[in-house]
C-alpha cells in the first residue's frame, strides 16, 4: 500500500507542477486529424507535414517549442485565450478569420474539391479542372451553376468552422443540406457509409483517405481556390491589439509574428517546404 | 489483432496508459470535488440566507447544465478568470495551466455539485440528539464538526458517492476539448487514423466497464468496513 | 461581454432547443417502454432473462453516453452487413441514433429506478388485493404498476433531468440541438463564452420546468 501511496503522490505531483509560465517557449497548436496536414500515428505521436515544418521553422526561430493539440471546434478561441501561441493546423487566411486573429504569409497553398463514392451519379460533372473564386467570370459562372444543380438535393458533408462550409452557406452553389463534422476523420467515415452524398475539403485530405483506407472515394468538380477559400494556408497568431499594442503580452505577439514570417521566408529559400511538401501530398504545394 | 498489440504499430500501449490516465483525472477530480463540497455543504446549511443562495446557486446551475457546456466554459473561461485573480495580485503575464488540470478542476466542478447533495443529505440524517449531546458535553463549534459530525458525515455518504463516483468517471468521456488523452480521446484519436470506430468505440466501453467494476468492488469493501460497529 | 452576440443569438438557441425538446421526449418516451419491460423481466424472472435485464442495464450505467452514442453511429455505420440491412434505413439518419443510444441509456436507468419502486411496494397492498378476489394479473396492472409510478417520480425527474443534458452529446452526430447550434455560432463568432453562457440559461430554464412539473404531479398523485 506504501508503494502506491507514494507512487501516487510522485505521479500527482508531477502532473500538478505543469503549472508554467514559460515565455520562451512557443506553443504551436495543431488538430491532430487532418491528414496529410497534421495526424497521430500508432504512438500517439503528432505527425505529417505542418508537424515537421512547425519543427523547421522551429530551428530557424532558434527557440524552444511545444506543439499542443486542441479541438478544431476550439482553435481560435484557444489561441486567444493563450492556451498556445500559434495555429498550424491547416487553417486557410481568410477575412473573416482575419477580423479576430493575424496571420503569417502564406506557407503552403490548399485547393479543395468534391468527393463522392465511386458510382455516384455526380461523376463526370462537365466543369473546367480548376476554378478561381477571385477571378470571376463567365467560366467560374457557368461551373458555379453545373455545381448547384448537381448538389440540390443531396447532403453534402463537410468539417464544422472551415473554409469549406463557408463556400457551401456562401449561396454561390445555392441553397445546399450542409451537415457538418468535428473531424475530416470523421467526414471521410460517413461518406464511405453512405450517410453523406457527397462531402468537401482538401483535396489531398479525399486522396489521402482513398490510398490509407483503399475505399472508392473520387475527386468531381473542379478545384477550387480564391473567393471563400481564403489565400492559402498560414500560421495563426494572435492580434497583438488584443492585450495592447504596448503590453509586454501585446509586444510579444507582435514579435512573434516578424519570426514566423522571417522563418517562413528562409525555410522557402533552402526548398524545406517544397521539400516536406512533396513528402506528404505528393506535390509541391509550398507558396 | 495487430491493431490492439503494444508498441509502435499497436494502440494497446497508448490504450492502457489512456486507462490510467482516464482513472487519474477522475480521482483527482472527485477529491477536487470533495473540496467544493467541504465548503459548499456548510453554506447549504446555514442559517444564513445570503450564503444558503450562493450554495444553491452552485448546486443547481451545475447539475441543469449539460456537463460538455461546464467543462467548455471552464476551459475557454477558467484561465482568464486565474489570470485576473493572478492580476490583481500584480501578475501580469500568462498562467498556463495544463491539460490535465484543466480536466480534473472541470469534471471536479461538477462532481463537488452532487458531492454537495450528498454531504448535506448525510449532515441531515444524523440523530439530532447527537448535536444536542454534543452541546451539553460542552464540545466548541470546530470540535463538534470535526469529532463528531464529519466522520459520520462521511460513513453515511459512502453509499451514495459511489454514484458520484460513476458520474465523475464518466464524465471524464468529455473533456476531450483539453486535450488530455483519457480513454474516450485515445480512442476517438485511434478510430480516426485506423478507419475502425467499431473496435475501438468497443474497447473504450469494455474499458470504462472495467473501470466501475473494479472501483464498485472497492467501495463496496469501503462501505463494509466503515459501517462495523453500527 | 458582447451584447449583440448575445441578443442576436438567443433567438437562434431558442429555435434550436426544439432540436433538444424533440430529442429528449422521443428517447424519454421509447426509453420508458424500455425500462418497464427490463424491470418486469428483472421482478418477474431470476433465470437467463433476469441475468440479460442486469447484464443490459450494467453495461448501460457503467459506460459514458458518448461512447454508447459513438459506437451505432460510427460504429456500426462502418459494418457492411448493417448497411445492407433494413436497419440501415433507421441509423442512416442521425436523428435515429441518437434516440436510440439516448432510449437504450435512460431505459437503463429507469429500469432501475422501476425495480426498485416495485420492491418497496408494501406487500399490504398485494394482499389486500387478493383478498378482495382480484386477479394477479389485474393487480400486477392495476395495483403495482401506477404505486410503482407514483413511487418513482422524484427519481424518475431526476432522470430527465440527466436526459435533459444527455441530448448535448447529439451535437457530436452532426444534429442541431442547442449544443450543436451553440457551437455553430462560435465556429463564425469565435466567442465560446458569451455563447455557452445564453445556451446554459435556456438548459436551465428547462430544468426548472421539468422540476417544478415533476414536483406539482407529485403533490397530485400523493398519499
Amino acid at each position: 500500500m506504501n508503494i502506491f501511496k507514494k507512487f501516487g503522490l510522485g505521479l500527482l505531483i508531477s502532473l500538478f507542477l505543469t503549472i508554467s509560465a514559460n515565455a520562451d517557449k512557443i506553443r504551436i497548436g495543431t488538430e491532430g486529424a487532418y491528414p496529410p496536414w497534421n495526424s497521430k500515428d500508432a504512438s500517439g505521436k503528432l505527425i505529417g507535414f505542418e508537424v515537421e515544418l512547425a519543427w523547421a521553422l522551429c530551428r530557424y526561430i532558434g527557440q524552444q517549442c511545444e506543439i499542443v493539440e486542441q479541438d478544431w471546434d476550439g482553435m481560435i478561441p484557444a489561441l486567444q485565450m493563450r492556451k498556445f501561441d500559434a495555429i498550424m493546423a491547416g487553417m486557410s487566411i481568410t477575412d473573416e478569420r482575419k477580423k479576430v486573429i493575424t496571420f503569417s504569409q502564406g506557407y503552403a497553398d490548399e485547393v479543395a474539391s468534391l468527393a463522392v463514392m465511386k458510382g455516384s451519379d455526380l461523376e463526370g460533372m462537365d466543369t473546367p479542372e480548376g476554378i478561381n473564386l477571385s477571378l470571376g467570370g463567365g467560366n467560374v459562372n457557368k461551373a458555379l451553376k453545373t455545381i448547384t444543380g448537381a448538389l440540390a438535393g443531396k447532403t453534402v458533408c463537410t468539417q464544422t468552422g472551415t473554409i469549406h462550409q463557408n463556400f457551401l452557406e456562401s449561396g454561390d452553389v445555392g441553397k445546399v443540406n450542409v451537415r457538418t463534422y468535428k473531424t475530416q476523420d470523421d467526414v471521410n467515415l460517413d461518406l464511405a457509409s453512405g450517410r453523406c452524398d457527397v462531402a468537401l475539403a482538401a483535396a489531398v485530405a479525399f486522396t489521402d483517405y482513398a490510398d490509407k483506407s483503399g475505399k472508392p472515394v473520387v475527386l468531381v468538380g473542379p478545384t477550387f481556390s480564391g473567393g471563400a477559400f481564403g489565400n492559402g494556408v498560414g500560421v495563426g497568431l494572435r492580434q497583438a491589439a488584443q492585450m495592447g499594442e504596448t503590453s509586454t503580452m501585446g509586444k510579444r505577439d507582435a514579435d512573434l509574428l516578424r519570426k514566423f514570417n522571417k522563418a517562413i521566408d528562409q525555410a522557402r529559400k533552402d526548398g524545406v517546404i517544397s521539400r516536406l511538401a512533396i513528402k506528404h501530398f505528393g506535390f509541391d504545394a509550398s507558396m | 489483432m495487430e491493431l490492439l498489440s503494444f508498441g509502435k504499430t499497436g494502440w494497446g500501449d497508448e490504450l492502457f496508459i489512456a486507462t490510467f490516465m482516464t482513472l487519474a483525472v477522475s480521482v483527482t477530480a472527485i477529491l477536487i470535488g470533495f473540496i467544493f463540497a467541504l465548503i459548499f455543504t456548510p453554506l447549504k446549511l446555514s442559517k444564513n440566507k445570503f450564503l444558503n443562495l450562493i450554495a444553491n446557486f452552485y448546486t443547481t446551475i451545475i447539475r441543469g447544465v449539460p456537463e460538455l457546456l461546464v467543462i467548455y466554459l471552464f476551459f475557454f473561461g477558467g484561465s482568464s478568470a486565474i489570470m485576473f485573480v493572478a492580476s490583481i495580485f500584480g501578475y501580469n503575464d500568462y498562467i498556463e495551466i495544463n491539460a490535465f488540470l484543466t480536466g480534473a478542476f472541470s469534471i471536479g466542478i461538477i462532481s463537488g455539485a452532487y458531492s454537495t447533495e450528498v454531504f448535506r443529505g448525510a449532515i441531515q440524517s444524523i440523530d439530532k440528539g447527537q448535536f444536542e449531546a454534543s452541546n451539553v458535553l460542552g464540545f466548541n463549534k470546530y470540535t463538534r464538526f470535526y469529532k463528531i459530525i464529519l466522520p459520520q458525515m462521511l460513513r453515511l455518504s459512502i453509499p451514495n458517492l459511489s454514484n458520484v463516483w460513476q458520474i465523475t468517471l464518466k464524465d471524464t468521456s468529455l473533456i476531450s476539448v483539453t486535450g488530455l488523452v483519457e480513454i474516450m480521446r485515445q480512442s476517438y484519436i485511434a478510430a480516426g487514423s485506423t478507419r475502425d470506430p467499431l473496435l475501438f468505440y468497443s474497447i473504450a466501453a469494455v474499458l470504462y466497464l472495467i473501470l466501475t467494476f473494479f472501483s464498485m468492488k472497492i467501495i463496496n469493501r469501503m462501505e463494509i468496513k466503515y459501517s462495523r460497529g453500527f | 461581454m458582447d451584447l449583440d452576440l448575445i441578443l442576436n443569438s438567443f433567438p437562434k438557441l431558442f429555435l434550436a432547443s426544439i432540436t433538444t425538446l424533440k430529442l429528449l421526449s422521443a428517447s424519454m418516451i421509447i426509453g420508458l417502454f424500455i425500462g418497464l419491460f427490463f424491470a418486469i423481466l428483472r421482478i418477474k424472472n431470476t433465470n437467463v432473462l433476469g441475468k440479460i435485464a442486469y447484464l443490459y442495464s450494467y453495461i448501460f450505467r457503467g459506460t459514458p453516453l458518448l461512447v454508447q452514442i459513438f459506437i451505432i453511429y460510427y460504429g456500426f455505420g462502418q459494418v457492411e452487413f448493417i448497411r445492407e440491412s433494413l436497419l440501415w434505413n433507421i441509423l442512416k439518419e442521425p436523428y435515429w441514433c441518437a434516440v436510440i443510444a439516448f432510449a437504450l441509456n435512460t431505459g437503463a436507468y429507469t429500469s432501475e429506478i422501476l425495480r426498485s419502486a416495485f420492491q418497496t411496494i408494501r406487500p399490504g397492498f398485494i394482499e389486500a388485493g387478493k383478498s378482495l378476489g382480484i386477479s394477479n394479473k389485474i393487480i400486477f396492472y392495476k395495483i403495482q404498476i401506477p404505486i410503482a409510478i407514483r413511487q418513482s417520480l422524484p427519481a424518475y425527474g431526476n432522470e430527465i433531468i440527466l436526459m435533459l443534458k444527455g441530448t448535448s452529446l447529439a451535437s457530436t452526430v452532426t444534429l442541431m440541438d442547442l449544443t450543436g447550434v451553440a457551437k455553430y455560432i462560435i465556429s463564425t463568432t469565435f466567442k465560446p463564452i458569451e455563447v455557452f453562457i445564453i445556451a446554459g440559461s435556456i438548459y436551465l430554464f428547462f430544468t426548472f420546468l421539468i422540476h417544478y412539473t415533476i414536483k406539482s404531479l407529485e403533490k397530485k398523485y400523493s398519499f
